[in-house]
């Protein structure tokens, strides 16, 4: 059944310190979904009925400080996820649903095993924990933008169709991206699941600060799982949704970038597009 | 029932971050190599079994890279055996991490629990070898012990489950005490005593109160007048009238007071000249100013813009971290509880402390500068980002004098929908019935005292209990919830529980109705033990009071339920003319409304001109200094100062992007690191209008005269704004005096001087202020910013923090400081004058020079008219102000930012100059200078329409050198310097990065 952009339902969770709903909302509106945001105590209120998920297309985790970060960011709110919505999330990826997580929201997604979620199988709910985002080499939050480089052979539905770069403004205290084990590492990168690099002024990936601003291995800025629906990423698309928002912005419209004309959106915006033409295909 | 302890650990494969900076800044701070690991303890006083105790942490152990243990973790004795240090809160303190705690384990267990869990840190250190050492790094950087405890030990250690419970088991008495009996002498020491703050004149007014009542006051309502009447509550200085004496020995009487006469002066002569030029066409532009705790402009149609600046200085000199922190989340509070609220926007600091290398011996109680820098970064840096709020602005300010009390700006830009629910949101509409609802985080013993501490000096007996920490999370969710009710009108008036606690934001709130009673026994405690006095002045954190209608109650409180968020009826709002507080139905507090807060005696005060003596240098002094070495050294001395080099070793840190709204961002450039003139930022998504920002502050100039400082922190912060593209109409600045105490006594003998200071610095304000067409919509005085430690008084210099917020129709018409292309000429605006008195280059010469920069408001503001104008018509392509450390720095600004060839020619900016010109030229700190550059084919228009406002031509932007940018400067055409990108680069930034 063919639907239209304004068919796709998108959930932006909030509440409990997270701080990114309004813009994370707007790339979502701009990409011509119908979108809706709802403090989480008001979905878990509903956790009983069966289908508290089920009306959405996209689920949307953003990026703050749920619970202050306090213990290890992500860990509280994901664990009341895990406790109370576990199970409809796991139907939610089962039922062919897509999440995108962004900075704390995807740290919320790896504490909750849906990413990588390697090995899941449908119908069993979430998968154990196997990837961690840890404190970034240099201890504390750090504001930089940077320079991904974007994997085109990766699953992800939410980067198909981006330049083979794109520039985001990343600002966080955890994102070192580790895994369980070796094996798990391989599988990764054998399936291109890693579909963001940080990357080097020529293109690279890197592990080098500040290109790379958390000693993340191999340059890995996101994460998706093997069917590409379940994505998160580290930097934020949602700050950079107007071409105003590049530091260098005045520089590239003088010198008629693509991307920086007047009418344009900012180039972030690209991912949330692709997230909902994914879903109206 | 039983304590269980909780260890957490990284696998030894994994790193550990919080353990290499530790390394780092033990071997920065102290010269000591170590290697350093670290542990996450909790301690669970809950109703909890063995089993859920284990349940609970194997839900917060990260299972890929954590261990954890019920007990103790084996500790690693492989590589040596380490001193393990472990720091935890004081009984009392605010423990964030354990809230959360707690929160996890009733999630985890699905039930609520009662008791608390604490959290501490464990440092496992090897490399020390005497404990004498250890105890040093403990002291010196790992714990503050006003605040943390420490316990020190070697393996094998014993399981240690101390726990710092809080608390008492006292009554809730309430204490009456006699004044009847007290004569003058045992009035002011009880005032000492009981760290009220008041003076004889007003303990005398308290007594004949009570004497007229023929009752003896209690405990409550003198700490109650007290926080009432303090200096920071009340703002008796600028309020006092004062007889001066100026300059050339003319006399004035300020009869009406320092505030009204210029601050609430200047305002209302902009309000007028405004009406007489028909600027308020579309409303008008002031929409609350002075009244509340923000001021309030006319935005667009859908909102309004509030700002605020606070200082938080004395809690930042004791514990810089949480005081800090305090500073930024409390001013949160006074943007967002304007009216019936605002939507947060963005922060802005600005610290003025010791040098960060300061060697000298410091008084007892005194940290070092570079600790206090350290902590009071990182305090904002967490309460700001966890706020979910960018920075606009931010600087940091160096001189010996802040030693003594470092000065903490911190200040929020918010956006206010005009209507909500059909009103009006900048009014309160708080009527007689209201219930008062105190929202937010429990009342505790912290920030006793702290409206009354920050009124007088820093000394050995400071309290402890003056110092809170800040919870920004449990704010987060107290503001959101209140959005929420906003929206939904659940509510009639609000505002903040800051300095003074209940006993301010009630005494305040009560004026609407005319009356208030609060019953103290229903005030939620975060541990017993706590007096009624206590309760109503504690100053604990992230709190509101908000008055609810009675047919709005129960929504209200079913909401915040649902949140979260803890709210509780504490009283009502009446019209009995009192404030009423009992607890229980014990009486505490029976106060007449008129008397608290009209009762203050008003003392004339005197005020005096009588510099001290510069002994400036001469001429020749000056030249044979100069000639000492080249040209490009004193440029790239000047550039590593620390008031001048790039502040990004810390700002990095601040959050810059989050609402996705930044346009110009606090640093701009190629390399992201030269601070921008000032910042601009989209209000909403999707909408193009734009809030820019910029401010002026000059203490230096304050050595020479205050008056002039003020011309120059006014005319930089309209003249910073005017750069980035702001509407000349619709500009209005915000007042933050930090003064040293300015009241003659034994202690201060030169009060009468340091007074005329703040009446000539007001004086300044009022003329730049009506010239400019800036009204001050708010502002804040802190009077006594001088310690005593030792025997040894430091008094910081007379500061004037002066913040603009300006307004841009479209923000894609901003401008910045950088150079677009090769070929654009570049120009200065306005004349340079041999003024070095005060400037950036008399510190770095270490000597006096003459004559501070003079500010020709009238001349100024044409021209800044002028340049609006130019802009407007599309003419300007990038400009910056010219401030500190003038052209030379402006100018490396231009080809660091850019990258480019900044070739200029200083012959014509020093003419008239006393020789050696390009020196002057270069270093002088004249103000109302504009950098701008412009097309090559807009030079004669450009020229025809500012040529009458002093429009230099300076050269023009250059290609690259070998890639990288340069600065040419000539001088009858003989090259005087020639520097690349990279040797500025070298000397503009602060070495070590990332902590």
């Amino acid at each position: 059944m063919a639907i239209e952009k304004r068919d796709v339902r998108v959930l932006v969770l909030t509440g409990y310190g997270l701080n990114c709903e309004v813009e994370t909302a707007a790339g979502f509106s701009r990409a011509g979904a119908s979108v809706e945001s709802k403090h989480l105590h008001d979905v878990l209120d509903n956790a009983n009925a069966k289908d508290v998920l089920a009306d959405y297309q996209i689920l949307a985790f953003v990026g703050g400080f749920s619970f202050g970060d306090h213990i290890q960011s992500g860990r509280v709110y994901a664990n009341r996820l895990r406790f109370r919505l576990g199970e409809a999330l796991g139907r939610f990826v089962d039922d062919g649903g897509l999440a995108l997580g962004i900075c704390n929201g995807f740290q919320t997604l790896v504490c909750l095993g849906l990413l990588p979620a390697l090995g899941r199988k449908t119908g069993t709910g979430l998968a154990p924990q196997s990837a961690a985002l840890v404190h970034n080499d240099r201890l504390g939050y750090f504001d930089t933008w940077v320079n991904l480089l974007v994997d085109a052979e990766s699953p992800c539905v939410w980067t198909r169709g981006l330049p083979r770069t794109l520039e985001l403004p990343s600002r966080h205290g955890e994102g070192k991206l580790l895994f369980r084990d070796e094996e798990t590492r391989n599988a990764i990168v054998a399936g291109h699941l890693i579909p963001v690099r940080y990357a080097d002024g020529a293109g690279n990936p890197t592990e080098v600060w500040p290109a790379n601003p958390n000693g993340s291995p191999d340059g890995a800025a996101g994460l998706c799982d093997v069917t590409g629906r379940v994505f998160g990423l580290m930097p934020h698309p949602d700050a950079f949704l107007d071409p105003e928002n590049h530091p260098d912005w005045i520089k590239r419209r003088d010198a008629g970038v693509p991307g920086f004309g007047l009418q344009d959106a900012g180039l972030g915006q690209a991912i949330f597009d692709a997230g909902v033409r994914a879903v109206v295909k | 029932m039983p304590i269980f302890r909780l260890e957490i650990e990284n696998r030894p494969h994994v790193p550990d971050a919080l353990g290499v900076r530790t390394e780092r800044q033990l071997a920065d701070w102290l010269g000591a190599k170590t290697r350093v690991r670290t542990r996450k303890v909790f301690l669970c006083d809950v109703d909890i079994s063995a089993d859920e105790a284990q349940r609970f942490l194997d839900a917060i152990t990260d299972p890929v890279i954590e261990s954890s243990a019920l007990g103790v973790l084996p500790d690693d004795t492989s590589a040596g055996v380490p001193w393990i240090l472990t720091v935890s809160f004081a009984p009392g303190v605010t423990d964030t991490v354990g809230k959360t705690a707690k929160t996890a384990a009733e999630d985890v267990l699905g039930r609520t629990l009662s008791g608390q869990v604490y959290s501490a840190t464990m440092y496992f250190l090897w490399g020390f070898e005497a404990q004498s050492e250890v105890e040093r790094a403990a002291a010196e950087v790992l714990h503050n012990p006003l605040i943390q405890k420490i316990r020190l030990e070697k393996p094998p250690r014993i399981l240690d489950l101390t726990i710092p419970r809080a608390g008492a088991s006292i009554p809730p008495n309430v204490q009456t005490i006699s004044l009847d009996s007290l004569d003058d002498k045992a009035l002011e020491t009880l005032s000492k005593e009981r760290l009220l703050a008041l003076d004889l004149v007003e303990m005398q007014a308290v007594r004949a109160y009570f004497a007229a009542e023929k009752r003896d006051p209690t405990d409550a309502e003198l700490e109650c007048i007290a926080q009432t009447w303090s200096e920071h509550c009340k703002h008796k200085i600028f309020n006092a009238p004062i007889d001066y004496v100026g300059p050339d020995g003319e006399s004035q009487s300020i009869t009406r007071g320092l505030f009204k006469t210029y601050i609430v002066g200047a305002t209302d002569a902009v309000r007028q000249d405004r009406q007489t030029q028909g600027l308020d066409a579309d409303g008008e532009f002031l929409v609350s100013v002075f009244s509340d705790n923000a001021g309030v402009v006319r935005f667009t149609e859908r909102d309004h813009l509030v700002y605020k600046v606070e200082t938080h200085n004395s809690p930042s000199a004791l514990d810089p971290y949480g005081g800090a922190m305090t500073g930024i989340v409390g001013v949160n509070r006074d943007s967002f509880g304007c009216g019936l609220g605002a939507d947060l926007l963005a922060n802005i600091w600005g610290y003025c402390f010791g040098p960060p290398d300061y060697a000298k011996k410091l008084p007892k109680g005194l940290m070092r500068p570079r600790r206090i820098r350290d902590g009071v970064h990182h305090g904002v840096i967490d309460g700001g980002n966890q706020s979910g709020l960018p920075y606009l602005r931010g600087f940091e300010l160096y001189d010996d004098r802040y030693v003594g009390k470092p000065l903490v700006y911190c200040g929020t830009v918010a956006a206010m929908p005009t209507m909500v629910g059909g009103k009006p949101t900048h009014e309160k509409y708080t009527a007689v019935g209201d219930h008062i609802v105190m929202i937010g985080g429990r009342v505790g013993k912290d920030g006793i005292h702290g409206a009354t501490f920050s009124s007088v000096e820093l000394n050995e007996d400071s309290p402890v209990q003056a110092v809170q920490i800040g919870d920004p999370i449990t704010q987060k969710m107290m503001f959101d919830m209140l959005t929420e009710a906003r929206d939904a009108g659940l509510y009639s008036g609000m505002t903040d529980n800051g300095a003074g606690g209940l006993s301010s934001s009630i005494g305040e709130m009560s004026e609407a109705t005319g009356g208030a009673e609060v019953d103290l026994s229903r005030v939620p405690l975060k541990y017993p033990g706590l007096l009624p006095w206590e309760i109503l002045v504690s100053e604990a954190q992230e709190r509101m009071t908000v008055a609810v209608p009675e047919e709005k109650l129960e929504t209200f409180m079913a909401l915040a339920a649902r949140r979260e968020v803890e709210a509780t009826v504490i009283g009502r709002f009446t019209q009995s003319g009192r404030l009423v507080v009992t607890y229980g139905d014990k009486n505490v507090c029976d106060l007449k409304l008129e008397f608290l807060h009209g009762g203050l005696p008003k003392t004339t005060r005197k005020a005096s001109w009588n510099p001290p003596v510069r002994q400036e240098m001469t001429r020749s002094e000056r030249l044979s200094h100069f000639s000492s070495q080249s040209m490009e050294m004193w440029i790239l001395q000047m550039l590593a100062r620390p008031n001048v080099r790039s502040d990004d070793r810390y700002s990095r840190h601040y959050d810059h992007e989050v609402k996705g709204l930044s346009v110009i961002k606090p640093h701009v450039g190629v390399n992201r690191n030269v601070p921008a003139t000032a910042t601009v930022m989209r209000v909403r998504i999707g909408r193009d209008e734009g809030v820019v920002l910029g401010e002026g502050i000059h203490p230096y100039y304050s050595d020479v005269d205050a008056r002039e400082m003020a011309l120059a922190c006014v005319d930089e912060g309209v003249r910073r704004v005017l750069c980035a593209g702001a509407r000349i109409d619709r500009m209005a600045a915000l007042d933050n005096f930090c003064w040293p105490d300015p009241i003659e006594s034994k202690s201060t003998p030169d009060g009468a001087h340091k007074l005329a200071q703040l009446v000539r610095t007001c004086q300044g304000l009022y003329d730049a202020c009506k010239a400019y067409g800036l009204p001050l919509i708010s502002g804040k005085d802190s009077m006594k910013n001088d310690a005593v430690l030792d025997g040894v008084k430091i008094s910081v210099p007379p500061t004037l923090l002066l913040s603009v917020m300006g307004q841009m129709t479209n923000v894609r018409n901003a401008l910045s400081l950088v150079p677009r292309t090769v070929g654009d000429v570049l120009y200065v605006l306005g004349e340079t004058r041999n003024e070095m008195g005060g400037s950036e280059c008399e510190r770095l010469f270490g000597r006096p020079m003459a004559q501070v920069p003079k500010t020709d408001v009238e001349r100024n503001a044409k021209r800044y008219h002028a340049f609006a104008k130019a802009h407007e018509a599309g003419l300007i392509r990038s400009a910056h102000a010219v401030g500190r450390g003038g052209l030379a720095v402006a100018l490396t600004h231009l080809a660091l930012a850019s990258d480019l060839g900044i070739q200029v020619d200083l012959d014509d900016v020093g003419r008239g100059l006393d020789s050696p010109e390009a020196f002057l030229a270069l270093f002088s700190e004249s103000t109302g200078r504009i950098l701008l550059t412009v097309r090559p084919e807009d030079t004669n228009t450009i020229e025809a329409s500012l040529e009458a406002h002093g429009l230099i031509r300076l050269g023009e932007i250059k290609a690259p050198r070998d890639g990288r940018g340069y600065l040419h400067l000539t001088v009858a055409h003989l090259t005087v310097v020639n520097l690349g990108a990279a040797e500025l680069q070298r000397a503009f930034q602060e070495q070590s990065h990332g902590d």
